[in-house]
């Protein structure tokens, strides 16, 4: 049985048919995806999945990871929160060393990438290979995760010399499109419903994995379940749980996340994180590692509710994770929450911790809410946000891209 | 890589185009032939009707609203394109589908606005009851100067979200199945993609005369024999249904239809 046949079962044969008919014009084509980390955080997640498929219709596809020191991922990631909105001017030396780490790394991939049909650039991290690539002939684009709505103008300014020459950019939302002059294609990310962090889980999974980290099952779990990064604000997500535990006093909170290779600031976020928890045994504070898809997995359903307190957020696949286990979400009114949390419908929009707290009090006394909340989030993300229908239209923008910037394609 | 354009490119020539040409280049969204002149019927064959499927694929343009006024402006503007999709097209994106308002304009005005009274007059808009996306777009444009002049402090309010209009790129493709009579369509509907349906009963209004959908287009094709199931179909409001509910009422509709006796 092949990978598209298993998505068919979870997906619908005829949203597999259709991916089968979109690719045929694209049959042989040479695609190309750069990030910079082959493990931890969304990107490589969606690259894991959505490589092979490609492949499988019939695409020649291939995923490079560029390479890089500690100054290249401290720069890196300076431009990704500068991206969403922190002020902090990027020194001389790193940009420097960001365009070194970019020469180096076009020397090693320029043949593949000069020579693709199509190359998608995830991020900032690789965006400057292209300036490497003179002889490049098929068509390049230049996929932005991040909420990049408000951006450090500075910054922007700086990266938009590299992003310009690409020949179209992909980002998660309108509202994060920036003035580039190409097309600027809308695609949601997407979650793999067959990946470890996503399949069903047996109960006794679930009941192990509640044991091992010391948490009860007979009393409330809220869980927020994502990197250690002060844009998720997980001790926003604490200060919440204190202020519900006054009236739910069994209320358990479980903070779990694993790094991403490319976050240096993750340990320095975990510490201030701990601080907040201690003294409190109800608080369980987890560092996974990045492969422990399973146990997050198996956290996920063991709460009752779902948190993502983000402040700024590309678009939260931690959300569209839990949401598709059937669980409520309250989540940070930003970015790509807005998109898959409907107020009253599938969780609460929240702007403070004291918002978060008056939602988990009013769900947690309303479980058939819960229930009800919880149906129709995961029947909105198998509609929306799983990964066949971002292969759907990344398909799409290739033929699209293939036909120039025409509202009606036909193809033959 | 074999492709065939069907329609020559607008966009390219609206940006930075004066609203003249904004509207000249627009009316090529739809169709460059003013839908009276077009032809009856958009099968060659009559007999043969062939299950397309579509995918569409969205696409910033750049052009937000924080105020009315502004978004007026833009609405003067923005390619049609862009008033397809939020009217239509976006049925085929990820989006909620207990919808309150069957098209984002009203959405917004509702919601970022918080004007209740343009919210639903802009609500009540169909577009298949314009000759063609301009007049839709007159029509909005006269809607919100009306109420403007009725409320004048709504020239100043903030939104208190902002407004960004979208267009969206359709690629069609034929799947290879065709009917050969119209009892078919009962036992082909349950296995069209959602996309397809979109296809063949929503994108068709701007695409057939009389705004009908294709089934109804083609059962032309057989004089008045199927006259009383095309008036069933014209009752079927796309709105406000998902588009796989849209898919099951056709289905019921058509099993029930070809099921029972007819004279």
């Amino acid at each position: 049985m092949s990978m598209l046949d298993d998505y068919a079962q979870v997906a619908g044969g005829d949203v597999v048919a259709q991916l089968r008919q979109l690719a045929s014009p694209l049959a042989g084509a040479r695609v190309v995806h750069v990030n910079s980390t082959r493990i931890g955080g969304g990107v490589a997640e969606i690259l894991t999945k959505l490589v092979p498929l490609m492949q499988e219709l019939g695409i020649n596809t291939s995923w490079e990871v560029i390479t890089g020191e500690s100054e290249f991922f401290e720069c890196t990631k300076g431009m990704h929160n500068t991206l969403q909105g922190n002020r902090i001017p990027l020194g001389e030396r790193l940009l420097r060393v960001y365009e070194e780490t970019n020469a180096r790394n076009a020397e090693i991939l320029r043949p593949a990438l000069e020579d693709a049909d199509f190359v998608f650039i995830h991020d900032p991290q690789p965006a400057a290979l292209l300036h490497h690539c003179p002889e490049r002939k098929g068509k390049w684009v230049w996929r932005c995760h991040i909420d990049a709505s408000h951006p450090y103008r500075p910054v922007w300014k700086y990266l938009h010399e590299f992003v310009a020459p690409y020949d179209a950019s992909i980002f998660s939302l309108a509202a994060f499109a920036q003035e580039l002059p190409h097309p600027q294609y809308l695609i949601p990310p997407s979650i793999d419903p067959l990946s470890d962090k996503n399949v069903e889980l047996d109960s006794n999974v679930i009941q192990d994995t509640a044991g091992k980290y010391r948490i009860d099952p007979q009393r409330p779990v809220v869980a927020q379940i994502s990197r250690f990064d002060r844009f998720k604000d997980p001790v926003g997500v604490i200060h919440a749980y204190q202020l519900a535990k006054q009236f739910v006093p069994a209320l358990q909170l479980l903070l779990a996340g694993g790094g991403a290779a490319d976050d240096p600031e993750g340990e320095a976020v975990l510490s201030e994180v701990q601080a907040s928890a201690r003294g409190d045994p109800d608080i369980h504070v987890l560092l996974l590692p990045p492969d422990a898809h399973r146990e997050i997995n198996a956290l996920q359903r063991i709460a009752e509710i779902v948190l993502q307190k983000s402040i700024r957020e590309g678009f939260g696949l931690t959300v569209t994770e839990a949401m598709w286990k059937g669980k409520p979400v309250i989540g940070g009114d930003v970015g790509g929450i807005r998109l898959q949390v409907i107020n009253h419908h599938t969780g609460f929009l929240v702007n403070t911790p004291e918002g978060a707290a008056l939602r988990i009090r009013y769900l947690l006394h309303q479980p058939e809410k819960i229930d009800e909340m919880g149906r129709k989030a995961r029947i909105f993300v198998r509609d929306n946000f799983l990964i066949t229908r971002h292969l759907r239209e990344y398909l799409t923008l290739m033929v699209a891209l293939l036909n120039g910037a025409r509202d009606r394609i036909e193809l033959t | 890589m074999n492709t065939q354009i069907e329609k020559p490119d607008t966009r390219t020539r609206l940006q930075g185009g004066s609203p003249d040409t904004a509207t000249e280049a627009a009316r090529d969204v739809t169709d460059p032939t003013p839908r009276a002149q077009r032809k009856e019927s958009a099968y060659g064959d009559k007999k043969i009707f062939s299950i397309k499927d579509c995918a569409l694929v969205a696409l910033a343009t750049g052009k937000k609203a924080r105020m009315l006024q502004e978004f007026r402006s833009h609405m003067a503007e923005i390619d049609a394109a862009s008033i397809y999709h939020h009217f239509w097209g976006g049925l085929l994106l990820p989006r909620f589908e207990e919808r309150e308002y069957n098209n984002d304009f009203a959405a917004w005005i509702r919601h970022g606005i918080h004007d209740a009274v343009l919210a639903e007059r802009v609500a009540a808009l169909a577009p298949t009851g314009f000759p063609d996306l301009e007049a839709l777009r007159r029509e909005i444009i006269e809607l919100i100067d009306t109420r403007m002049d009725e409320m004048e402090y709504l020239m100043w309010a903030r939104a208190t979200g902002q407004f960004e209009f979208i267009c969206s790129q359709i690629v069609v493709f034929d799947t290879g199945r065709r009917l050969g009579k119209p009892a078919e369509l009962a036992t082909s509907m349950p296995n069209l993609t959602t996309s397809s349906i979109f296809y063949h009963f929503i994108d068709a209004r701007r695409r057939t005369s009389d705004y009908r959908d294709d089934f109804s287009d083609w059962l032309t094709g057989f004089g008045n024999e199927f006259g009383s199931l095309q008036e069933q179909l014209a009752c079927i409001d796309p709105y406000f249904s998902s588009l796989s509910e849209l898919r099951e009422e056709l289905a019921l509709l058509f099993t029930a239809y070809f099921k029972a006796p007819r004279s």
